[in-house]
């Protein structure tokens, strides 16, 4: 009897430790020396595939372009593809089997913030480092993610500097029921009441909500002079339709959407959004020699039919980012790769973008643009100087009770 | 002076509701027939509806129709095309199930997810634009409410439908031999009815209703491989709170779920309505589990 659990004991142990050994090889480096894998962890299903597979497409694109390009310090870059499937415990699940059973050296991935903040404990307790691609609401700054999206100051702060600017003080606020739009608008309330702005009004509709009559009679009849829109997904589809019905277009009201980009105007009808505006920090249009190859080669990829969007490009850049870090770095080792992001700098798509290395986010120039009748979004304005991320807002007077 | 003011926004309101009412009553008709009188907890409800929707979307980006009529096509067409699928699937899968609700809510999911994942693979992941005719566009105003047209026209496309089911239960003989076999389908059954016949037409007309509200509801929201799922929860409520099979009780939940939301969202704010219409449902079928109206039968089951 004894033995025999002795044994098993032994074996229990041999495989522990075996399994540590293997643990070990794969979490800094490849055991094979010609490629390093990385890990991709995007939603292929359920109802956020929509969006992350337009994301997963660029980042394998910029995989296939380094790879054809001689790979990262001499290896090629090994994708190893997981579906997040629109549910964060899923993201945390895939996450560690990708950093424990897989080794990867990084994950790109993730959308939503809930996904986003499911899988942050999995990266702090295995040190392992996530590219995130999309604007968020701020207010976070892991070691272990490197936010290439716009932070709060990058996207809604200029936006409503943009409005204040074109004389629009009357602000009705129109967002999904979740933390995103929840707190994008404590921001916007706070920012209107220090620059003698008013908000008409602020409603919340459950995510995939379909019935925008009360909201867009209630905007057609207020005295707003401008909408504020913080609505995700399928819903946007819907509101646009439902207030041009009601009468509403672009000259009386328009609104600024967040969260509407190329991808999407397709789906609401060009016919209903045309004229509106929309906040982002790059638009397939935008003006650089970056973004002419990017557009062109992605298009050679994936169809003459395809639109390139902001967190598309995000997650674009964050492959090329990466790739610089680990050549400063000259190792894929996480706490080298980690020292050496500060100061990384892309001629990306977009601009020229920088890594913050204290907050491990990215400057990034601001954008306005004005949706056109043929679908592409066309910038009105610009920030000028790429704005420098500030998460937590300490740049701010007036966010400070946020 | 405040009760004035009450009294009309309530007012102002009521448009709201009824155009609330008529698209969840264009969702649930079909539901009325497959789930409500044949007792198939028919999951797929809300991807035939999805299926509806593409059909739009096909006359005029495949086909090329121009906008101005293609809608008007698209509600026949859609009509054949999900009440021939139904009919195949009522006919290869769910008619092997019948008796076994558990199971055939299970097969019907599946059915819902398979023709998701179709429509994906055909149509790509992001959602697709269908453009309203040019003449739907604006609206009128009438005492200072404003009518949008699209939602006039899906109140008149729902009344439509009703008038024509009704017409079609009470007056043809395919009709009432329809009501015979849900009255009493045994008894329906030895006076030489054959229901497994009848079965497959209830199927194919639920089925083909599902495509009509697909087409309408491309007015008024979006068109993706997902857009049933928006709509498949309101419909069963509505079949419910209605009465299994009544549809009566279809258009009276209807227009009752529709005016409620309507009345409570502008204190309350979306979020909440949802949960008071919810709460009322709840609290309606504590009291009235059997719904608004019941079929008067004489089986004992």
């Amino acid at each position: 009897m004894i033995t025999v659990r002795r044994g098993g004991v032994a074996v229990s142990l041999l495989a522990a430790a075996a399994l540590m050994l293997s643990g070990c090889s794969g979490g800094t480096a490849d055991d094979s020396e010609d490629t390093v894998k990385v890990g991709m962890l995007h939603s292929l299903s359920g109802t956020m595939a929509i969006s992350e597979v337009t994301v997963r497409d660029a980042v394998k694109l910029a995989i296939d372009e380094i790879n054809a390009d001689g790979g990262v310090l001499g290896r090629q870059i090994e994708p190893i593809e997981e579906d997040g499937a629109s549910e964060p415990a899923v993201f945390a699940e895939k996450a560690e089997k990708l950093l424990q059973s897989d080794g990867v050296a990084t994950v790109f991935g993730g959308w939503t913030s809930a996904s986003r903040q499911a899988m942050l404990p999995v990266f702090e307790g295995n040190n392992g480092l996530l590219w995130y691609p999309v604007q968020y609401e701020g207010l976070e700054s892991s070691p272990n993610i490197v936010y290439t999206g716009a932070t709060t100051n990058q996207q809604i702060i200029p936006a409503l500097d943009y409005l204040r600017e074109q004389g629009y003080t009357k602000l009705y606020l129109v967002g999904s029921d979740y933390v995103f739009p929840r707190t994008a608008n404590q921001i916007i309330t706070a920012y209107a009441k220090a620059h003698d702005m008013e908000i008409v009004a602020e409603e919340y509709t459950p995510l995939g909500h379909t019935e925008y009559s009360t909201i867009a009679n209630a905007i057609a009849s207020s005295d707003a002079d401008a909408v504020f829109n913080t609505l995700n997904g399928d819903s946007n589809v819907s509101f646009f339709q439902q207030l041009r019905s009601a009468g509403v277009g672009p000259e009386d009201v328009p609104v600024l959407s967040v969260s509407v980009a190329e991808e999407e105007v397709g789906g609401i009808g060009t016919d209903n959004i045309a004229g509106h505006l929309v906040a982002w920090n790059y638009y397939q249009t935008t003006d650089t020699p970056a973004n002419a190859e990017f557009v062109a080669a992605f298009q050679e990829a994936y169809g003459e039919d395809r639109v390139t969007s902001d967190p598309m490009q995000s997650a674009y850049n964050a492959v090329y980012l990466w790739k610089a870090a680990v050549e400063k770095a000259g190792s894929f080792e996480v706490d080298a790769v980690r020292e050496a992001l500060d100061g990384i700098t892309l001629d990306a798509p977009e601009g020229t973008i920088t890594i913050d290395g204290a907050t491990q986010h990215v400057y990034k120039i601001a954008r306005i643009g004005q949706i056109g009748e043929d679908g592409l979004i066309t910038e009105v304005w610009n920030s000028g100087e790429p704005i420098k991320p500030d998460p937590y807002l300490e740049g701010y007077d007036w966010a400070a009770d946020l | 002076m405040r009760t004035v003011d009450t009294i009309n926004q309530l007012l102002a309101q009521l448009p709201v509701g009824l155009s609330i009412g008529a698209v969840l009553l264009l969702a649930a008709l079909g539901l009325n027939f497959t789930f409500g009188q044949m007792g198939v907890i028919n999951m797929a409800h809300g991807e035939l509806i999805m299926v509806g929707a593409y059909t739009a979307f096909v006359a005029q980006a495949w086909v090329g129709l121009p906008s101005s009529y293609a809608l008007l096509v698209a509600l026949p067409a859609a009509f054949a095309v999900t009440g021939l699928l139904g009919l195949a699937l009522e006919a290869g899968l769910i008619r092997h199930f019948y008796g076994r609700p558990l199971d055939t809510l299970l097969l019907t999911f599946g059915i819902g997810l398979v023709l998701q994942q179709l429509a994906r693979d055909v149509f790509g992941a992001p959602n697709v634009s269908v453009p309203a005719p040019p003449w739907l566009a604006g609206g009128l105003t009438v005492a200072g409410m404003h009518l949008p047209y699209a939602r006039l026209f899906i109140l008149a496309l729902a009344a439509a439908c009703v008038a024509a089911t009704a017409y079609y239960l009470s007056r043809s003989r395919s009709g009432r031999r329809m009501r015979a076999v849900i009255h009493n389908r045994d008894l329906a059954a030895v006076s030489g009815i054959a229901v497994r016949r009848v079965d497959a037409a209830t199927f194919f007309l639920g089925s083909g209703l599902a495509g009509v509200a697909g087409v309408a509801l491309t007015l008024i929201g979006p068109t993706g491989p997902t857009t049933g799922t928006n709509y498949i929860v309101d419909a069963f409520l509505v079949v419910v709170v209605g009465g299994l099979g009544q549809l009566r009780g279809t258009v009276l939940a209807a227009f009752a779920l529709g005016l409620l939301n309507a009345m409570v969202e502008p204190w309350s704010g979306a979020s909440l309505a949802k949960v008071v219409v919810f709460a009322a449902i709840i609290v309606f079928l504590q009291l009235r589990p059997q719904g608004m109206f019941t079929v008067r039968t004489r089986a004992l089951t």
